[in-house]
């Protein structure tokens, strides 16, 4: 196996661990955990065809994971409130116990 | 395939793995550090150190402190949870395992990962702050307005509701 190969092979386990994670968890804060995941993931396939890549002198590769780890971070800021503000709403945290639209 | 690389993927695939099983939240979030920390180890191996310790003070320094903080929010009368996952847990693990076979047979038949590195990458922090100040001001005054939003947007949400306080 050559070395790009190796970390795109670990960022594709790390992107299906995190959809397990999202997928089959009940706590809404661990689904969140596994969204993240998801998106570090990404970050490291931009990493490595960026390292791997024709011009890495562009620094393409790098500039946009700088955004997409700030966007993640605003992703999880946001979605944390929101659990929270569910909580003291329904008194759970768990995704398959929200299944009303009206408040 | 070195070594390192390796031991990197072990302590990065196993934090991920123990974040999305464990049954303590705690436990998940100090798991999500250990995978945080395993992908920053991969991006200072990759020559990407800015990302590197950027993942380091985002991902580990904030991140995981927020959900944290969320664990600790959500949980005050809880009972212990007898049921960790879903009822429909088999198709969610299905969907993942396609995903997986899928992403795994593209990159076997890949010719694209039969490339070798360029001999020597720079990606200094200055030329990243000359990036980004030049040919990237765009999105970076964009995302500056996103944090704005965000930051606004989640205190809002998650603040007390008015009149309705417990």
């Amino acid at each position: 196996m050559t070395p790009l190969a190796g970390y795109v092979l670990l960022a594709a386990l790390l992107f299906s661990v995190g959809l397990v994670g999202a997928l089959t968890r009940r706590n809404a804060i661990v689904v969140l955990i596994g969204i993240e995941l998801m998106l570090n993931a990404a970050n490291l396939n931009f990493i490595a065809f960026w390292r791997f890549g024709e011009h890495p002198e562009a620094l393409t590769g790098i500039l946009f994971v700088l955004f997409s780890i700030g966007v993640a971070a605003a992703e999880a800021a946001v979605g944390l409130a929101l659990v929270i503000a569910i909580y003291r709403h329904y008194r759970t945290a768990n995704v398959d116990e929200m299944d009303a639209l009206k408040g | 395939m070195t070594i390192s690389f390796l031991i990197i993927a072990v302590v990065t695939l196993a934090g991920a793995i123990a974040a999305v099983t464990l049954r303590n939240l705690v436990h998940c979030a100090l798991a999500l550090v250990g995978a945080f920390a395993g992908l920053a180890a991969a991006f200072l191996q990759l020559d990407a150190q800015f990302v590197g310790f950027a993942q380091v003070l985002i991902y580990i320094g904030a991140v995981a402190i927020l959900v944290l903080f969320a664990v600790l929010l959500t949980r005050g009368g809880e009972p212990p949870q007898p049921q960790t996952f879903s009822w429909s847990w088999p198709w969610g693990l299905a969907v993942a395992l396609a995903v997986l076979g899928m992403l795994a047979w593209a990159i076997a038949g890949s010719v694209a990962t039969r490339r070798q590195p360029a001999a020597q990458v720079e990606a200094t922090t200055k030329q990243i702050g000359d990036a980004l100040m030049t040919r990237f001001v765009l999105p970076l005054e964009v995302a500056g307005l996103l944090f704005t939003v965000a930051l606004i947007g989640a205190v809002l949400v998650a603040m007390r509701e008015e009149g309705k306080s417990e």
